[in-house]
């Protein structure tokens, strides 16, 4: 018999906002066929589930709200997680930092083995997921009565807003954990989330620079109201913070388009992006293995270049 | 405080894989295995510890068939005391079934502290650590990059969405790393000599009580949908033009 107990999604918010791939995690979810309900659980965080609420799809909202939830904990939310289970056929979470954290200690301990980075819902207990990279796809069949996953986001487009679904608030108490907060150094920035923009301006090695960097990626990336990304290298060598990177163990992202700066295209950066819809290359290396994957390639200097492509945006903009 | 780190032997990661043709999954034979770089960076960390002082001892564990020792013995060259090998018949033993062999060995040698990898580069899980902490009841930090031991605590800086986060976590705890925590020493000949001395315990699943058999049924594995090179432009005008036609500007 079909399994009919509804699916919980874990959203993914700072109490006062929903991350935007939370709607796209929601597309998964609904794939496989039951109603679904969202969890927020936070500290304050009335906000990001009246946002939750707002989702088309969503059955119910659950808000669990209170200091033990504060900055969503791994160990105080899949207790919660855990205690909520029972009532559920899956339960699912964007691959953020957050997910990633979270969900495998829910599977541990219902005994079930997760499904990580769900790119997409075949059946209700069938999908694909990308390993080695994103080098080979591996299509999987969950045995498990209960599935737990998580979902990489840039494969699923984001669900509409429209929906006035209820919430509901918790009152269930976890027990406490041997972690606790110390402090948190979250960059303030009026661009776009990396994980969730539209356009994407990333540089790479051949900036040469953090000035360089700075000079002539962001303002591009702010001419196109674009995030900003960076390859391994460009971290590595200090021009871009860890959070910018782009390929297997940085970011995943798919954006509409995808500029890249001086970035010659290694296995681990195009794992990152390659699933965008249109990619911009431009490199002085005219055999760089970034042209086999791009739309559109400019060789030359990104330095002479890429001031002319701001001075074209600014005309086709005008 | 003894420190355990698991670690897990996969394809190089300058290998450039190949899917077998009849779709059962990737083409491992005459292919260089290596430590996972993530555990690399485990066993790095584990060693600063016990040489600041803060350790006594770092156990280097790995679960798997035939030839699985040599990844232990790539720990022991870089300095790991001794290592312990579950040996399986297959490779490929999945996150959960780890994490409860992992707990078993924890409460046989209890350690203070276990650290592992983020993520395997064969099957990029991301599971192992946090499911060992959970089946133990132990707080964790994941994506580490800086950990600083204290009385009875551990510090640890992890790289998360949008930045940094710090947390307490009361020891014992699981952390699993992430790139950027340390730079990886290479073994040197001498001790790579040594490390032929030191011991490496055999234990099976049986003996550990876990069952191995998989949940998840693998039914295809496939290569990813190419794409193909486009096209070359001359001017930055020309390419905003296609940009235009193509509705992403």
């Amino acid at each position: 018999m079909a399994d009919t107990r509804p699916t919980l999604l874990l959203a993914d918010h700072d109490d006062a906002s929903l991350n935007p791939v939370t709607a796209r995690a929601l597309t998964a979810a609904l794939a496989l066929g039951a109603p679904v309900h969202v969890l927020v659980a936070g500290e304050n965080a009335r906000a990001a589930a009246e946002a939750a609420a707002k989702l088309d799809g969503v059955t119910e909202v659950l808000l669990a709200d209170g200091p033990a939830f504060a900055h969503r904990l791994a160990e105080p939310v899949a207790a919660l997680g855990v205690a909520l289970a029972p009532a559920y056929g899956a339960l699912i979470a964007p691959s953020t930092a957050f997910g990633k954290s979270v969900m495998p200690r829910i599977a541990a301990l219902i005994d079930v083995m997760q499904v990580s980075d769900v790119i997409a819902v075949v059946a209700p207990d069938t999908f694909d997921r990308p390993i080695y990279a994103g080098n080979a796809i591996q299509r999987v069949r969950a045995t498990d009565a209960t599935k737990v996953l998580t979902i990489r986001t840039a494969s699923f487009t984001a669900a509409g807003e429209g929906n006035a679904a209820p919430i509901r608030a918790l009152e269930d108490a976890v027990p406490a954990s041997g972690a606790s907060f110390l402090g948190e150094e979250i960059a303030a920035s009026a661009r776009p989330d990396l994980a969730a923009a539209r356009i994407i301006v990333s540089g790479g090695r051949a900036l040469g620079s953090a000035e360089n960097f700075h000079a002539i990626v962001e303002p591009l990336a702010d001419a196109l109201g674009a995030a900003v990304g960076a390859s391994r290298a460009a971290v590595d060598a200090g021009y871009a913070p860890n959070d910018w990177q782009v390929g297997q163990t940085g970011k995943v992202v798919a954006p509409d388009l995808y500029v890249a700066l001086g970035i010659s295209g290694a296995i681990q950066h195009l794992a990152g992006m390659k699933d965008s819809k249109v990619i911009v290359a431009i490199n002085k290396d005219e055999d760089a293995p970034i042209f086999q994957v791009a739309d559109y390639g400019l060789v030359g200097d990104l330095f002479e270049i890429v001031p002319q492509l701001q001075a074209e945006i600014a005309k086709a903009k005008a | 405080m003894k420190i355990l780190v698991p670690v897990k032997r996969v394809v190089d990661y300058n290998v450039k894989i190949r899917v077998k043709a009849d779709g059962s999954g990737v083409e491992l034979a005459n292919i260089k295995m290596s430590m996972n770089p993530f555990d690399e960076i485990a066993v790095e960390e584990a060693l600063r510890l016990r040489e600041a002082g803060k350790a006594s001892e770092v156990i280097a564990v790995s679960i798997g068939p035939v030839k699985t020792d040599e990844t232990i013995r790539t720990a022991l060259a870089m300095g790991a005391d001794r290592g312990i090998w579950v040996k399986t018949e297959e490779a490929g033993i999945e996150p959960l079934t780890v994490a409860k062999l992992l707990k078993a060995l924890v409460a046989a040698e209890g350690p203070s502290l276990v650290i592992l990898g983020k993520q395997a580069i064969d099957d990029d899980c991301n599971q192992t650590g946090q499911m060992l902490a959970a089946l133990l009841g132990w707080p964790q930090a994941t994506f580490a990059s800086k950990v600083v031991v204290g009385e009875g605590t551990v510090d640890v800086t992890r790289e998360i969405d949008g930045g940094l986060q710090t947390l307490r976590l009361a020891l014992p705890a699981v952390l699993t790393t992430d790139l950027r925590l340390n730079e990886p020493r290479y073994a040197s000949l001498p001790n790579i000599m040594k490390a032929k001395k030191k011991p490496i315990e055999e234990k099976s699943a049986a003996e550990l009580g876990v069952d191995l058999a998989p949940r998840l049924e693998i039914l295809s594995t496939s290569e990813p949908s190419g794409r193909t090179a486009g096209i070359k432009l001359a001017s930055a005008a020309e390419l905003v033009g296609h940009l235009k036609t193509a509705g992403v500007l």
